[in-house]
């Protein structure tokens, strides 16, 4: 006969004795299952299926993170993660009431797309792969200390950060402060070369390949950097039996090319006449599609409050609030609630986030022609991703686990997340387009823990 | 610009502003806070960590990464391009 504790799982009282010996002793559990012995790896995989609507992003993603738990304290862990994705991206210009085309960004061919549509850039595929490790000790009784590495790798972009973490315990283990710093150093190799931020994208109706060649060897760059510095304080604290909080800041500089070197601007005539609100025609006869650009260095701050609390019948929730600012003009607020409804072998948790952006200072859904002002743009740095515009973001979604037993665990995990966006509606013919469509996408996870 | 720079400034400062209330909070309650060694059965349960799955976290950390604006705050996260 198995003894089990009925109030809370059916967990074996082994278990729940257990746990509480670790508590006793100061040691942090991990994960859901009976792990944490000392000697044994614990390992959690998973397979991620990520879907955007209208033919977007579509990307497959397996999972595997290993813990190696050494003597209750010491643990070290290896994550490795492979993406593929496909479909299209939004690239920035406008839908406009003719058909348009757009040079692909290897500078190799072209996308056409349809008057009315929201120009998608079908024209990318890219897989990564990242493996991080990290390891985590006790200094002394009062000190624990954590050092990491991450790397990955995309056909166009190369990832690399180190981290270190110290954390302090206060007040018998109830009070714990943690200070973090993360160098990180990028490598950006865009398809097709990084091209020139506010250079007209060249196109090659009415020229020869040869003048095409020449002018997109002229709005090239060559390979840049980005580099980070990320730091990180945080105070842990322990409210009562039922409640623990957690307060971070964290400050985040980036430096080198934060540009996206595959999203564009439309320049729209405002000039009265017939094209009013249409794509400004160049002396080439062709319209005129700039480049991206953004400014070479960024700023932000990050306040992060997270509470967990342990209900009487065993159920947990589980709430936080992210507050983000910085110097691009973007501020963000993010809460995030999930309740955790535990059964006797199996779990289930609906989840639900939110999301409020305001746009970037540079962000402008189009350039107009004044602004272009001939090819000597008034402006100095510009965006059309709609991801530095005024957005708003909603998530729903469940997880369903089963304890197979008391090693292994069977999770299958949906989420499902609509982003809107608003701003400047245009003027003349343009006002007739939707300038932010909505973007949905939903995920399908399967997770596997032994 | 001036007025874009006052207001950033006015920004950092309330963000600064919020974050001494929140550490100050935090220490001067921390003394009336807390559990004996022996009442930490509940905070013990793994259900209870403020990270229970570093996986799911990861995962949907890199997605509002190359979707928002934003990101981090939790911990440091995972690098890449993010363009798509």
């Amino acid at each position: 006969m198995q003894l089990t504790n009925s109030k809370k799982n059916g967990k074996p009282v082994g278990r729940a004795l257990a746990a509480a010996t670790c508590a006793l002793l100061g040691v942090q559990a991990t994960d859901a299952l009976a792990k944490d012995k000392p000697g044994e790896w614990d390992v959690e995989t998973a397979l991620l299926v990520y879907s955007e609507a209208d033919d977007r992003v579509q990307a497959v993603e397996p999972v595997i993170s290993a813990t190696r738990n050494y003597d209750g304290d010491r643990k070290l862990n290896l994550k490795l993660i492979a993406d593929t994705l496909t479909g299209a991206s939004p690239s920035g210009a406008t839908p406009s009431d003719v058909p348009q085309t757009f040079t692909q960004p290897s500078g190799n061919g072209s996308y056409d797309v349809t008057a009315g549509d929201a120009p998608l850039d079908d024209s990318f595929k890219d897989t990564r792969v990242a493996l991080s490790t990290s390891w985590t000790a006790p200094l002394d009784r009062d000190y624990t200390y954590s050092v990491g590495a991450y790397g990955s790798r995309e056909y166009d972009y190369l990832s690399t950060a180190v981290n270190g973490s110290l954390s302090r315990y206060l007040n018998n283990k109830n009070t714990t402060l943690t200070g973090g710093l993360s160098l990180g150093f990028d490598l950006v190799d865009p398809v097709g070369g990084a091209p020139t931020g506010l250079s007209r994208m060249p196109l090659k109706a009415n020229k020869t390949g040869t003048q095409f060649d020449q002018e997109f060897a002229d709005t090239r760059e060559t390979d840049d950097t980005k580099t980070l510095v990320d730091a990180l304080f945080g105070v842990t604290q322990v409210i009562n039996r039922r409640t623990l909080m957690q307060f971070n800041y964290g400050v985040s500089y980036s430096s080198g090319y934060l540009t996206d070197p595959y999203k564009i601007l439309s320049v729209i005539d405002d000039a009265s006449g017939a094209n009013f609100g249409g794509n400004l025609i160049g002396s080439d006869s062709n319209p005129v599609y700039l480049y991206e650009n953004r400014p070479d260095t960024r700023i932000k701050h990050t306040l992060y409050w997270q509470t967990k609390y342990m209900l009487e019948n065993g159920d947990v929730m589980d709430g936080s609030y992210r507050f983000m600012v910085d110097d691009w003009g973007i501020t963000s607020h993010t809460v995030d609630l999930k309740y955790r409804w535990n059964m006797d072998k199996s779990y289930l948790e609906p989840h639900f986030r939110y999301y409020l952006q305001s746009e970037a200072d540079f962000y402008k859904r189009y350039l107009t022609a004044t602004e272009y002002n001939g090819g000597t743009p008034t402006l100095s740095d510009a965006s059309a991703d709609y991801r530095l515009g005024d957005l708003t973001g909603l998530t729903f979604g469940a997880k369903w686990g089963y304890h197979l037993d008391e090693d292994h665990e069977l999770a299958i995990r949906a989420e499902y997340m609509i982003q809107t966006n608003d701003g400047d509606q245009g003027f003349g013919k343009l006002a007739s387009q939707d300038l932010y469509p909505d973007t949905s996408a939903m995920w399908l996870q399967l997770s596997y823990s032994f | 610009m001036p007025d874009s720079t006052w207001f950033f400034d006015r920004r950092f400062r309330l963000a600064g502003t919020a974050l001494a209330l929140a550490t100050l909070l935090a220490m001067s309650g921390c003394s009336d806070l807390g559990v004996k060694p022996w009442e930490r059965d509940q905070l013990a349960d793994p259900d209870m960590q403020l990270t229970v799955s570093g996986v799911d976290a990861g995962l949907d950390d890199h997605i509002y990464f190359s979707k928002e604006a934003s990101s981090g705050g939790r911990g440091f996260g995972g690098g890449g391009c993010g363009c798509n």
